[in-house]
């Protein structure tokens, strides 16, 4: 009985080990010649510009249905002007960051995972290390390097669009008075809400792209052992976001 | 002066329960092709992964130029890496790239040479492959030979002194195999290169073999000219023949 619950933790632990030596292993790896700028650039153009959409969309709807729902709670106690502080505040610390790293969690995450485990499976990993490259410095570290310096962008866009969809919502649909709106909005909302937002989904980007890339380049068992560590990228990266965030969040407000 | 490319000695490797290399030995010469026989599945792989540093052993050292590689470091074991070229079962191209990318990428990454020099030298390769007006293709657009052979290509950039074939003919139809044995022995013939082929097309083998050893039970139970194995009295090497004789025909030249 024991057994059965120890095993799981001590897979959860073994994964956390080995993700943890690969990802000091790229980031020593980044510092050691020859750079590879293009290779963080690709990355960087498929991580971010790619998402850019999918965020944008997140990002509205988001800011949008949470200005619905906290009208309705505000307004019981005709305090109506708070949305906009509460929508700007939600997107900014929290949902901005969180939504974005699971948005591209889903979409840039899972395709690195598939990519990295074809290679594998492919043996095109082996062919790199027979070619005297390291198989991290060239897969690895230029993604991680790309989802650390993107998803804050992301988390910029994301926040604003949010911000503009709970305004379109509240004073256009709703008919909260502008004034107090934006008002309280810009009383409420500090510059460090938006830091500690970055800096949270820097390390999400961190989070996303270390388990992706680890759960395919240790892909095996052909095109199945690939499905499933695409599966288990997007399922480990998005459950490690959220602790994370937990955590985080725990620290720094 | 060392005239054996590789000597391996007393390998062992087991994955899990399964004892896949229980005691290999065997001594690869200079500038000669030898292949390696054996059913698949019978560590064949394993043992050619081993020669570059891809698998390490549980016990046992192999030895190339004198140097003892089970005992090396990553850095180490990259000097040697680069003196290697590698065909693998397909090919293993970088399907992110165009043919010449992954012919010119060992190149770009290895030799400071400008990008005409690259050029001229991945132009010369694909000529040598006879797909010469193949650059721009990207990999799956390609055939499982025409990919083999832009592997063979991307083998030769760097004019390794050893290369390493893992199944070259393996599911390719018996005309495209023979291009791709006679492409092995005409390159290894002009350049005096040493190729370690494994394979388990025996009678394709024989066309181009200087030395072949036989891998059965983890161990290399034959080794010899390939008139020698043909001729010989091992039960296993016989079962393996006549499983592969097709009456009348002999097989390629003695």
């Amino acid at each position: 009985m024991i057994n059965v619950l120890l095993k799981p933790l001590e897979n959860i632990v073994r994964e956390f080990g080995r993700i943890s030596m690969m990802l000091t292993e790229s980031i020593y790896l980044a510092f050691v010649p020859p750079f590879k700028l293009s290779y963080i650039f690709k990355q960087m153009e498929f991580i971010g510009v790619r998402s850019v959409f999918v965020i944008i969309l997140t990002g509205a709807f988001t800011g949008m249905v949470l200005a619905l729902q906290s009208y309705y709670g505000f307004k019981k106690f005709g305090s109506e002007g708070l949305v906009g502080a509460t929508v700007a505040l939600s997107m900014t610390r929290e949902l901005g960051p969180v939504l974005t790293s699971l948005m591209v969690s889903g979409r840039a995450g899972s395709a690195m995972a598939a990519e990295l485990g074809t290679m594998r499976v492919t043996e095109q990993i082996d062919a790199l290390t027979a070619m005297a490259l390291n198989p991290i410095k060239y897969l690895v570290t230029p993604r991680i390097i790309a989802a650390f310096l993107v998803l804050p962008v992301l988390t910029v866009i994301s926040d604003f669009i949010g911000i503009i969809g709970g305004y379109l919502v509240g004073v256009k649909l709703l008919g909260i008075n502008e004034g107090a709106y934006i008002d309280k909005m810009i009383k409420f909302v500090e510059l460090n809400d938006i830091y500690n937002g970055l800096v949270k989904s820097a390390v999400f980007g961190v989070i996303l792209s270390i388990v992706s890339c680890y759960k395919g380049f240790y892909a095996k068992g052909g095109a199945e052992g690939v499905g499933r560590a695409t599966t288990e990228a997007v399922v480990a990266s998005s459950v490690t976001i959220l602790v994370t965030d937990y955590i985080l969040t725990s620290f720094m407000f | 002066m060392e005239d054996k490319a590789i000597r391996i000695i007393n390998l062992h490797k087991s994955f899990g329960m399964q004892k896949v290399l229980d005691g290999v030995d065997l001594e690869v010469e200079k500038g000669k092709i030898t292949v390696i026989i054996g059913k698949s599945g019978g560590g064949k792989s394993v043992l050619l992964k081993h020669l570059i540093g891809l698998i390490k052993p549980d016990k046992g050292s192999i030895w190339i130029n004198g140097i003892e590689i089970t005992k090396l470091k990553e850095k180490e074991l990259n000097e040697i890496r680069i003196k290697f070229g590698m065909l693998f079962q397909e090919a293993a191209l970088f399907d992110s790239m165009d043919v010449f990318d992954n012919i010119a990428f060992p190149l770009r990454e290895h030799t400071k040479k400008a990008e005409k020099e690259i050029e001229k030298i991945v132009e010369n390769k694909l000529k040598q492959v006879g797909l010469l007006r193949f650059g721009d293709k990207m990999p799956a657009e390609l055939s499982g030979g025409m990919r083999k052979r832009v592997g063979l290509a991307r083998a030769l950039a760097l004019d390794p002194e050893t290369i390493l074939f893992d199944e070259p003919t393996s599911a390719l139809d018996p005309i495209i195999s023979l291009t791709i044995l006679e492409l092995i022995k005409e390159t290894q013939t002009d350049l005096n290169k040493t190729y370690v082929v494994i394979s388990h097309d025996l009678m394709g083998m024989f066309r181009i073999a200087d030395k072949v050893a036989f891998l059965s039970e983890g161990k290399i139970i034959e080794y010899g000219t390939p008139y020698e194995i043909r001729k010989s009295k091992n039960e296993v090497t016989m079962e393996f023949l006549n499983a592969t004789k097709i009456p009348g025909f002999s097989g390629g030249e003695l």
